[in-house]
Order: C-alpha cells, then structure tokens, then sequence
C-alpha cells in the first residue's frame, strides 16, 4: 500500500511559554483519514503541541514556535496565514463541551453564518441536518432544534459541538480531551463517532485516557517532557513499544 | 454477540473469529488429505498436506497477533475476554492438528510401495470421526453451546476404543509376521496421530465451555 501524502508535516517543532521550552524538536507526520492520539503525563507537552496545529496558542502572550507546521503544503505560520480560515480548516473540540446558550440550530448555523458560508435559510437547514447527522445527534435533536443547547445531556453537548464544527467543512478536527467530562457510555458514544468521522476526516485526539487513545486511534504519540519520545502505530505502541518511558507510562509503572 | 455501541471492538472481533472459522477449514482439509495420501499412496498430496502446514502455522500466528492487539486496544471484559483467550487456545490445539495431518503425510511418504492392511477401515473411521469431531467443536463454538461441547467431548470414546483395536491387531500381525513390522509400526503411527487430533478437540470443548460458562473443567 502507497503511503499517502500526510495532512500535516511536523518539522523541528520548538515552542516556548517566554523562556521555558515547553515543546523540544517535534517531528511528526499526521496522515490523512485516519486517528492519531497524543499520549503522556500532565504537562508533558501534549495539549500545547496540538493547539499548535490550529495556531490556537497564538492568544496566549509571550509564546514563540520555531520550526515548521505545513498544512497539506502550506506553511501555517507563513505570511499572509488567513487565522481564521485555518481554524475553520482545521477545527478543535475542547474538554468541556462549550455550545452557545441558543438553540440547537443557532449553535450549529453560527459558523457557517460567520465565515459567511452561507445565510440563506433552507440552505442552512440542509447544513444543520448534514452536520448534525455525521455527528450522530440528529435522531436525538431532530425535534428539538430551537431548544436551548444547554438544556442537553453533556454527551449530546459534547456532540453538538462536534455538528457546530462540522459544519463549516473542516478537513482536520482537533480534539483535547474530549470525553473527560463525560460518563462511560457518553464517552462510547464518542469514540464510534469518531471512528466514524474518520472516513471524512482527519482526527488528532489528546487523552489523559491511555485506553481511549488504544481504542479509537491508528497511531500514537508518546511526549514526556516535551519531546515526542516515541510515536507509532497504536497497535505496537500497546503491544510493544521501543521506548522505555513509554513502556513504564503504558503499564503504569511510571509516577 | 451482542452487538451495542463499541461496533469498531465488535467488527474486529468477528473479523478474528472469522480467521478462526478459515484456519479450522484448513486444518480439516489437512487431516482429509493426509487420509487421501494414504489410502491411495500418493506423495503428491502427502507432499502438498506437508508444505501447507506452513499456512496452518502462520494462521495461529495471525490470530495470536490479532488477539494480542485486542487485547491492548479493545479492553475486552467478562465473556469478551474468556472468548478471545478460549481462541488462544483453540488455535494452538488446531496448529497440533495440523502438524498430526502432516505427521500422518510423512509417514505415507516413508511407506512408498508397502501393500496395505485390512487394520486400514478402522483407521479411516478414526479419520472420519476425528474430523466430524472437530467440525462439531467449531459449530459448537460459534453456537455457543457447551452442552453440545460436552457430546463432542464424548465421541472420543470411540476413537479411543478404535484405537485400542487397531493396536491390538497391529501387534498381532507384527508378533506373526517379521517382515510386516514396518508396515505396521507405520499405520500404528498414524492410528496414534488420529488418536492425539481426537484429543485436541476435547480440548477445544473445554475451553468452549470455559467461555461460554466461566467454568475451568478438564474432560477426561
């Protein structure tokens, strides 16, 4: 089988908070179409790494990156970058589900109104059903739509969120923890959603949950202390893995 | 086979079983080709049962590989769990079959133009009942049925029985007849690996039993 072209290209990647060096010359490939999962304790680098991927660390003050992030060809910190249109490429579902106090539609049809996709009624009916089918919420909401959204059960939240973002055609979603404020089969749910996602795009996930990352994901990435220690497919990270510190995180043995 | 929401654990896992259900169809074919070389003396297909144990080996090992990363990946629980280890070893017990069918080949191959023996229709229903044995077993398991198990588990006895005449009468000869010992030693070698395939088996209903009951019980 031909390797395909990855979607992003990771290349000696440093980041710094001021003068601390948080991310150490990451190297990465994050091909398309399939799910890849960062691993590693609290404050190993994870969560910074893939907010790097959408340049969301960019509101934070005083951080520096170095190295190059290439998405599908295009250098995301070039100049000229559209912010916005990178984010609506490459999308982020955070940990706590975050949908607007509006209805089910509004938080669904906001992005597509905002980046000026579309404002046309039934063209955004058609959008909102879209989205919130491949996010496998519409039999749940489908007669609910001008409900507020935070009267949902937090899975159903967690999944408008992944609809909102659907919705302005994404090629890559992001996803830092996105099943910790979940309960066990909410957090089922979830990850079919994103085996599912995975045919029409691309999924990278950071987890605290090392048996979610073996579930739902192709490949891994293993960061301690900032550096990307060992990063290969899921199958072999959890049945042997090269790295030491990776093997001791594994089986627990680390901490 | 419930099938709920972790559909990704549930494809794979019928995936597995699947490759269980082939290698089984693989090792029968194995023993029935070992039987056809020797009825007929042909070393072509003796030769043919030998080289295709290689296949018989590396299904095992894909399906070790495949459990092995269920395991890691999927998080299998209760009966889940018991099933894929009862697969570990089913698997293992089947690979033995197949090297007995080979073993069985080799020995047509060391007979060459020896005549037969009348012994000869107690060893084909031996094959016979072995292979019904194991074919039962694998349909036990995707039934999940272990009181059926047990019934397999039973036949044995038949085989046992068998075995222990064309023994008896193999001996027979040797002790009358000088130059028929190789001959007979020869048949007495496969009667024997048709006897240990039969064996296998009960330990496949054991651990289907095991999987389907949580029950560790040997059959004697």
């Amino acid at each position: 089988m031909e390797t395909p072209e990855p979607v992003f290209k990771i290349r000696d990647l440093d980041f710094y908070y001021g003068s601390v060096l948080a991310l150490n010359q990451i190297n990465m490939d994050i091909f398309p179409n399939l799910v890849t999962a960062l691993i590693g304790p609290s404050g190993c680098g994870k969560s910074t790494f893939i907010r790097c991927l959408n340049r969301m660390n960019d509101t934070i003050t005083g951080t520096r990156v170095e190295g190059q992030i290439r998405l599908k060809g295009m250098d995301i910190f070039g100049p000229g970058v559209d912010l916005i249109q990178l984010r609506q490429r490459v999308g982020m579902v955070f940990q706590k589900p975050n949908p607007f106090p509006q209805s089910v539609f509004d938080n669904v049809a906001f992005g597509p109104r905002v980046v000026g996709l579309t404002n046309n009624k039934s063209e955004l009916d058609v959008i909102v059903e879209q989205s919130l089918r491949r996010a496998v919420l519409w039999d749940e909401v489908k007669d609910h739509l001008y409900e507020n959204a935070l009267s949902f059960s937090l899975g159903e939240q967690q999944r408008l969120c992944i609809a909102r973002l659907l919705a302005v055609q994404p090629e890559v979603i992001l996803m830092d923890e996105p099943c910790s404020a979940l309960d066990p089969i909410a957090t089922l749910h979830i990850e079919e959603l994103i085996t599912e996602l995975k045919n029409n795009y691309t999924i990278v996930i950071v987890t605290h949950n090392m048996q979610q990352a073996a579930r739902v994901s192709d490949f891994t990435g293993f960061f301690w202390l900032g550096e990307l220690v060992e990063f290969t497919s899921t199958v072999k990270m959890f049945t042997r893995p090269e790295n030491h510190l990776a093997e001791d995180y594994i089986t627990g043995k680390m901490g | 086979m419930l099938h709920g929401i972790r559909s990704t654990f549930d494809r794979e896992f019928d995936a597995v079983r699947t490759e269980l259900l082939e290698m089984s169809v693989r090792v029968d074919t194995a023993i029935d080709q070992s039987m056809k070389a020797l009825l007929e003396r042909n070393t072509e297909v003796a030769d043919n049962v030998i080289n295709g144990d290689v296949e018989i080996n590396k299904a095992r090992f894909k399906i070790e590989e495949d459990c092995l990363a269920l395991i890691a990946t999927q998080q299998p629980a209760a009966s889940d769990l018991r099933e894929i280890i009862a697969i570990l070893y089913m698997i293992v017990e089947m690979e033995r079959m197949g090297d007995y069918a080979a073993g069985i080949s080799k020995t047509v191959i060391l007979m060459e133009e020896e005549p037969l023996l009348k012994t000869f229709k107690k060893i084909f229903k031996m094959a016979e009942i072995s292979r019904h044995m194991l074919s039962d077993s694998i349909q036990a398991y995707m039934k999940r049925d272990p009181v059926w198990a047990r019934e397999i588990a039973i036949r044995d006895n038949e085989i046992d029985e068998l075995y222990k005449i064309v023994f008896q009468r193999l001996i027979r000869i040797m002790a009358k007849e000088h130059d028929m010992v190789a001959r007979c030693t020869y048949l007495m070698w496969c009667s024997h690996n048709l006897e240990r395939i039969a064996d296998r088996v009960i330990n496949i209903t054991e651990q289907i039993v095991f999987m389907t009951t949580g029950m560790l019980k040997e059959f004697e």
